[in-house]
């Protein structure tokens, strides 16, 4: 069934709303009423139909809007997209393993034609017919990466695996968490991971760097992260923070259900091929409050995850100045029931 | 636990040198096989009667290649089992399951230059990499010792294919042996030099490089643990209540998977830390033969790497 996209902005007047089939289709990422951190990895694998799973890189209704707003932030700031030079083997993995996920997935919308190495990509939502070698750079209008990425949603970055451990060497990021591509570009694992509260005490990231290193080809996984945001702004950036920044101090009790976002990033994590690289697709999903309770379950389970989140993690997600108002606001649409097990829709 | 796996006809069976064969493995369902990265490796799943032995073998074949994989199997003279087996029973047409490809020994990609270093059938994980290397373009050296030429296998396909500018060859008995030192002092800035054989020939490398300067990030060795024999003994597995008896020529893993238990592993070399395991009791000394854990980690006796090391005394008991 095709995808009717929407036509909506990030920025500015902010009219990016979700359609009710696609609140349905939402990832919640809570499976009980309180949160602690933990490296809650699952097998990245096909789910029911009506789900962000129903195939392994998901296409939404925003697709074509998301990929205008990655083209404005590209547009003011190239360092989004970064690429060190001995990563082109795992580009061209990449954009091989997208271009196949998003063809198999939406055949009306996307078609991967292989002749040998000669490639025939066809993107219809972005009006895209290109034909190009697979594995030269100079049949390409831009770097693999960059080229797959401006048609993929999500964040996207690969990191090489060597000397036991993972380098952050290649990336376009352009609708993060207050996170910075052009900061952590080179880092490795346990660098880019530096300031968690809490988690580093468990031995977390050690678990979760040698369950990486062994990651096989075939066998992706994926993890949920999520945070808050004011206003349905994608480019949530350090570089970006004066524009973003200010918007947590206009949240008041009338405008929680408008403005006040469920941010949730599913990250999905493959072994490529030919470069024995990781890929990091990191998709970002948004949902207002008014959205949110239109689930009755997630409306009591979040009222009850967000009141009872711990100071340290309250402050790490930079969502202090807010929080408390939406538990309040939330409150209302908490009838006190117990909530089923599992995250999806009752 | 679950692996990518695929069920593989043996398509050729072809004798390299003396003690050496190459086997092709191709689908049975007629599929590509995975597109690979060089170095890389495959668990081989063999049905010997009663018994599944497992070997990891490395890919030879080019990475670019999804229809079939190569392996080149060495009969060792000290066999547990697998490349007997390999040897004198696996026929064109025999059905083997094979692992998805897992790469422990990948090239670093930054370096400017590499050399190769082989010694023996350590040559087979470097076929794929310099396969990789030319079509990318990466200047690469191979130096590849063995004892005997009869016991060489493509010393002469490589210097055919590659050119001998970039492959060496050097067989002991005729008295030419690997010129270490100048190798490793006359290689430009951003070389990696990696090297895959007989233990002493990848200590012996790895000393030299270091002692000639070189930084350990830039010295890569493919470290492949045979599951070393030992004194029978029986582990008591905490979880499913069971209690496993190890043979004198099995591995913990071994016996584990023999007896119907679930244990994860991916290297079964005492290299890639999957099967790491839970020590829940010990009375006696368990025999780390491993390299994955600190010496902190085998001195606290709290975890044991069940593909290569064992226990000796009076009773262990593993969170399995």
């Amino acid at each position: 069934m095709a995808i009717v996209f929407r036509q909506e902005t990030f920025r500015d007047d902010f009219t990016y709303r979700n359609s009710p089939e696609n609140i349905r289709r939402f990832p919640f990422p809570f499976p009980d009423d309180n949160y602690m951190y933990s490296v809650n990895m699952e097998p990245h694998v096909k789910g029911a139909a009506g789900t962000v799973f129903e195939n392994l890189i998901d296409v939404d209704e925003h697709y074509i809007s998301e990929m205008a707003d990655r083209a404005l932030v590209l547009k003011a700031d190239p360092l989004r997209y970064q690429a060190l030079p001995h990563m082109m083997q795992a580009q061209w993995d990449t954009l091989e393993l997208l271009m196949e996920q998003q063809a198999a997935g939406y055949p009306e919308h996307f078609t991967l034609e292989k002749n040998g190495d000669r490639w025939r990509w066809i993107n219809r939502p972005l009006g895209i017919d290109d034909t190009f070698t697979f594995g030269d750079l100079t049949t390409l209008p831009m770097e693999p990466l960059e080229y797959i990425s401006r048609q993929t949603q999500g964040d996207i970055t690969i990191v090489d695996q060597r000397d036991n451990n993972l380098w952050m060497d290649a990336g376009m990021v352009t609708t993060q968490a207050d996170w910075s591509l052009d900061f952590d570009v080179g880092m490795n694992f346990m660098e880019w991971h530096g300031p968690v509260p809490l988690a580093h005490q468990q031995g977390v990231f050690e678990r979760a760097l040698k369950f990486l290193l062994n990651m096989q080809l075939g066998k992706p996984i994926r993890r949920y992260n999520w945070t808050m945001t004011i206003n349905p702004r994608l480019d949530t950036s350090p570089e970006n923070y004066p524009k973003w920044g200010k918007d947590r101090t206009t949240v008041t009790p009338e405008n929680v259900g408008d403005k006040v976002h469920l941010r949730v990033e599913v990250q999905t994590l493959w072994r490529l091929p030919r470069s024995n690289a990781l890929l990091f697709v990191i998709r970002c999903y948004l949902m207002n409050m008014s959205e949110l309770v239109t689930v009755p379950k997630w409306a009591n389970r979040f009222h009850r995850v967000l009141g009872s989140l711990p100071t340290e993690l309250v402050d790490y997600k930079g969502i202090t100045r807010y929080r408390d108002v939406t538990v309040e606001w939330l409150s209302k649409y908490d009838d006190g029931a117990p909530t089923s097990a599992g995250t999806f829709p009752d | 636990m679950s692996q990518t796996d695929f069920s593989v006809r043996v398509a050729s069976v072809t004798p390299v040198a003396e003690t050496i064969k190459r086997f092709r493995f191709e689908r049975v369902d007629g599929e590509a096989l995975p597109i690979f990265s060089g170095g890389a490796h495959i668990v081989v799943s063999m049905k010997d009667g009663s018994v599944t032995r497992r070997n990891a073998y490395s890919l030879m074949s080019d990475p670019a290649d999804p229809s079939g994989y190569e392996i080149s199997v060495a009969k060792a003279e000290e066999s547990r089992g697998g490349s007997v087996f390999m040897h004198e029973k696996v026929k064109v047409g025999d059905v083997l399951t094979i692992s998805a490809p897992v790469n422990l020994f990948s090239p670093d990609w930054r370096g400017r230059k590499h050399i190769l270093i082989a010694g023996g059938i350590g040559i087979t994980p470097f076929m794929s990499m310099m396969a990789q290397f030319d079509k990318a373009g990466v200047a690469f050296e191979l130096h590849y010792a063995v004892r005997e030429r009869a016991r060489g296998a493509y010393l002469e396909d490589l210097v055919a294919r590659y050119g001998s500018a970039r492959v060496k060859t050097y067989v002991s008995e005729e008295g030419t042996r690997i010129p270490l030192e100048d190798i490793l002092t006359r290689q430009p800035l951003g070389t990696h030099l990696y090297v895959c054989g007989p233990d002493r020939l990848i200590a012996g490398v790895l000393d030299a490089g270091r002692d000639a300067g070189w930084p350990d990030y830039n010295l890569h060795a493919e470290h492949f643990l045979t599951p070393p024999p030992g004194k029978p003994f029986s582990v008591e597995l905490t979880r499913s209540g069971k209690t496993v008896a190890v043979g004198e020529h099995e591995s913990i893993l071994e016996a584990l998977e023999a007896a119907g238990v679930d244990a994860p592993y991916l290297c079964r070399g005492g290299a890639c830390g999957q099967c790491e395991t839970g020590v829940a009791a010990c009375e006696g000394i368990l025999l780390h033969n491993d390299l994955f854990l600190s010496d902190d980690e085998k001195a606290s006796g709290k975890k044991i790497m069940i593909c290569v090391s064992r226990f000796e005394g009076q009773r262990v008991a593993l969170e399995l």
